[in-house]
């Protein structure tokens, strides 16, 4: 039997817009379009001084050797900063028409309407939507854009931002703390609950644009939320870079869900740093979905301070032709007790290359300390390739680890089975690879669900020869 | 005529460059139940594999035809649209697939696009089998074979072949590993099948089965073809003396496909 594995289908979200935007900074970074973003939002001194230093930090930072290549990505031709509209609507009618359109197309207002708590939706550099259901509101919930919660929350904002990924940590954290740009501000009080997810949608519409954005959620204690990110852009033939910091606290007894879906086309290089503290008895879950980008170097981390704290990491990878998904996790645990459990399930095919980074570390107090790991890998053809690369820092005899990596090819005998049942090849194949994702998709609301399959199907569509 | 005929002619197969088939000839049709029996080693899941279309085996010379189309042009699935199914001795495991999404899946697979089985329907039927077979209901949300037992499988491939309801049903070795219960519990399913519009072909090398199967037609294969055929009494000879009776009669002394005949 022939065997022609389904090719990547079209990328059904490249299509582009025309530029509608208002205001953009010349191409490249220097000290002056750092200080002309900081004008154009008209931010305190201090946060002036800070992207001035990370700035300075990042020009005297060398590029990262390690995982992918970063060959392509030149820092000048990249526009740093465009704003899209004049203004940010609470209604989709105060969104540019054309705007507007995009994220119809996109489905989020319609989303919106049927399971959302509240919805942010970022186009380029600034946040053009943001709601939240008036009931959360009442509850003293804040969900607005990060340059909103600036100026309205300065304290609570000074507060917390760059504690927990600090400009210093790498080279991108440094980019995206000089040129930062929207992002979501989420405060959860102490002991308040949202049951419903809270969504951003993050979209680029210009050639060579790098979008920055920079969240921050503070989850108080006891409270809980199920935040989720969406992130897609046109397909250019040059590069367009996404480097966001997310920086998430979760106090004592409090629970934060983060979920990823990320759609990027293949001209995205997605350089992302994602990073929680957990105190006691706290909970933080990273679900985290990479279809699409040039390159994504991503591995969502957690710091586990207090003690019981738990952390998961839930992720899947999908690399096609030409594409490198870097992308893993990393649990620090801190204290006595904490667990985490790390999940992580890739497919490579048509010569894509997957690549999981892990980093398990149990410091010295990790008395009683339990992590597991697993790493699945589905690969599809020959010319694919994975890769496992699992680091564990021990510094305590009391803990236990246990680790499970296992790579499989999608099997001659499963798909004799399967077609012996009247599937097709293509038919067969996705249902293995549907399966192989089921322990990810289940995690996510119904609706995600949903697209999520209906994603990977569309990734899978094509000519099967 | 109502039914469907399977016509397997001369058939030679090869697998790596080495004959292990060297023509088969045999006819199954509507309504028939024909058995093949034969030691280990004679070609028997060969031919079951063959007839479904599995990639490792080369059909190198004769015919199979399912109602005159030729059915070594179709592919895997195209044979099972056109109705043949095979029982396997060891179905694979899929993971992260429910049985009963994959028992729909493959039930419209059958069906025209815009005429698939109705939820409510499938739900009923599927109930009804699994409660017919004596199968616990969870196997329904259960990943496709994974983690089931030997004779959780079997079960699982006769659930499949009354809710596929083929023309033609192989069914290979699906005795093997099974306890007197389950054997009864599957032979009850396979005889409720029986009627003029289904025929089968089993593989055994135990009568056993043949206790609670009554077959139309029993078949003796050594050496990569069919040496011998006859009635339900073949059967019964088979268990009361063994196969040296027909080694013997025919002059065969190793009756494996290593023999060169």
């Amino acid at each position: 039997m022939a065997r022609n594995m389904p090719e990547i289908g079209d990328y059904r979200y490249g299509f582009r817009d025309k530029d509608v935007s208002v205001f953009r900074t010349e191409r490249g970074l220097t000290r002056k379009v750092v200080e002309e973003i900081s004008k154009m939002k008209e931010e305190p001194q201090w946060m002036l001084d800070y992207r001035l230093k990370a700035l300075e930090h990042f020009y005297a930072r060398p590029m990262p050797q390690w995982g992918g290549d970063l060959s392509g990505l030149d820092f000048d031709e990249i526009i740093y900063y465009v704003k899209p509209s004049e203004k940010q609507g609470r209604t989709w009618d105060e969104v540019p028409a054309e705007i507007k359109q995009t994220f119809d197309r996109l489905g989020i207002p319609e989303a919106e309407q049927k399971y959302l708590a509240g919805v942010s939706a970022q186009y380029e550099s600034e946040v053009v939507y943001q709601s939240l259901k008036e009931d959360l509101q009442e509850l003293g919930i804040i969900f607005t854009d990060t340059d909103t919660a600036l100026q309205e929350h300065e304290e609570l904002f000074k507060e917390y931002f760059g504690t927990v990924v600090p400009y210093s940590d790498n080279k991108f954290s440094a980019l995206n703390s000089a040129v930062w740009s929207g992002g979501s501000f989420i405060y959860v009080p102490k002991g308040v609950k949202s049951s419903t997810p809270l969504q951003a949608y993050f979209r680029i519409n210009t050639e060579n644009m790098g979008q920055f954005e920079r969240t921050l959620i503070i989850v108080d204690e006891d409270a809980s939320v199920h935040y989720v990110e969406g992130c897609t852009a046109p397909t250019y033939t040059s590069a367009s870079l996404h480097s966001a910091v997310v920086e998430i606290i979760v106090k004592k007894d409090a629970y934060c869900r983060y979920t990823t879906i990320q759609n990027w086309s293949s001209n995205v290089y997605n350089l992302v740093t994602k990073r929680a503290t957990v105190d006691a008895n706290g909970t933080m879950e990273w679900i985290d979905g990479n279809l699409g980008s040039k390159l994504t170097m991503k591995y969502p981390s957690i710091l586990l301070k207090g003690e019981g704290a738990r952390g998961n990491t839930l992720s899947i990878a999908l690399a096609g032709k030409g594409q490198l998904q870097h992308a893993g996790a990393k649990m620090h645990h801190l204290a006595p007790n904490t667990s985490s459990t790390i999940v992580s399930k890739s497919i490579s095919r048509n010569g894509g290359k997957v690549s999981y980074l892990g980093l398990v570390h149990f410091g010295r107090k990790a008395d009683g300390a339990r992590a597991n790991i697993e790493c699945d890998t589905l690969i599809m053809d020959n010319e694919s390739t994975s890769d496992t690369i699992p680091y564990n820092e021990i510094l305590n005899d009391n803990i236990s680890l246990e680790h499970e990596a296992k790579v499989s090819k999608v099997s001659e005998e499963q798909l004799f089975y399967l077609m012996s049942r009247g599937l097709d090849e293509f038919e067969a194949t996705e249902m293995i690879v549907m399966g192989f994702i089921e322990p990810f998709t289940k995690e996510l609301p119904m609706e995600y669900a949903v697209e999520m399959n209906r994603l990977i199907k569309f990734e899978m569509e094509g000519s099967i020869g | 005529m109502s039914g469907s005929v399977l016509e397997i002619k001369n058939l030679h197969v090869s697998i790596e460059d080495k004959q292990i088939l060297k023509g088969v000839d045999l006819t199954i049709k509507g309504g028939e139940f024909h058995a093949i029996m034969g030691p280990n080693g004679t070609g028997k899941s060969t031919l079951a594999s063959a007839i479904m279309g599995h990639p490792l085996y080369e059909i190198t010379e004769g015919s199979i035809t399912l109602d005159g189309e030729d059915v070594l042009e179709m592919e895997v699935d195209e044979r099972a649209k056109a109705g043949l199914f095979l029982a396997m001795q060891y179905p694979s495991e899929i993971s992260g697939v429910t049985t009963s999404d994959f028992l729909r899946s493959a039930i419209n697979a059958k069906r025209e696009e815009g005429d698939e089985i109705p939820l409510m329907e499938f739900i009923k039927e599927l109930d009804e089998t699994l409660d017919f077979l004596e199968i616990d209901k969870s196997m329904a949300t259960r990943y496709l074979n994974e983690g089931f037992s030997g004779g959780e499988k079997k079960r699982n491939e006769i659930l499949q072949l009354m809710l596929l309801k083929p023309a033609i049903g192989i069914l290979d070795e699906i005795d093997s590993g099974l306890d007197i219960d389950a054997l009864k519990v599957v032979s009850k399913g396979i005889n409720k099948l029986r009627d003029e519009n289904f025929g089968t072909l089993i593989i055994t090398h135990y009568q056993r089965l043949l206790n609670y199967i009554t077959p139309d037609y029993v078949h003796v294969m050594m050496q990569g073809r069919v040496v011998k055929s006859g009635g339900p009494e073949l059967a019964k000879r088979l268990e009361a003396e063994g196969y040296e009776w027909i080694k013997e009669e025919l002059g065969i002394e190793d009756e494996t496909i290593e023999q060169n005949a």
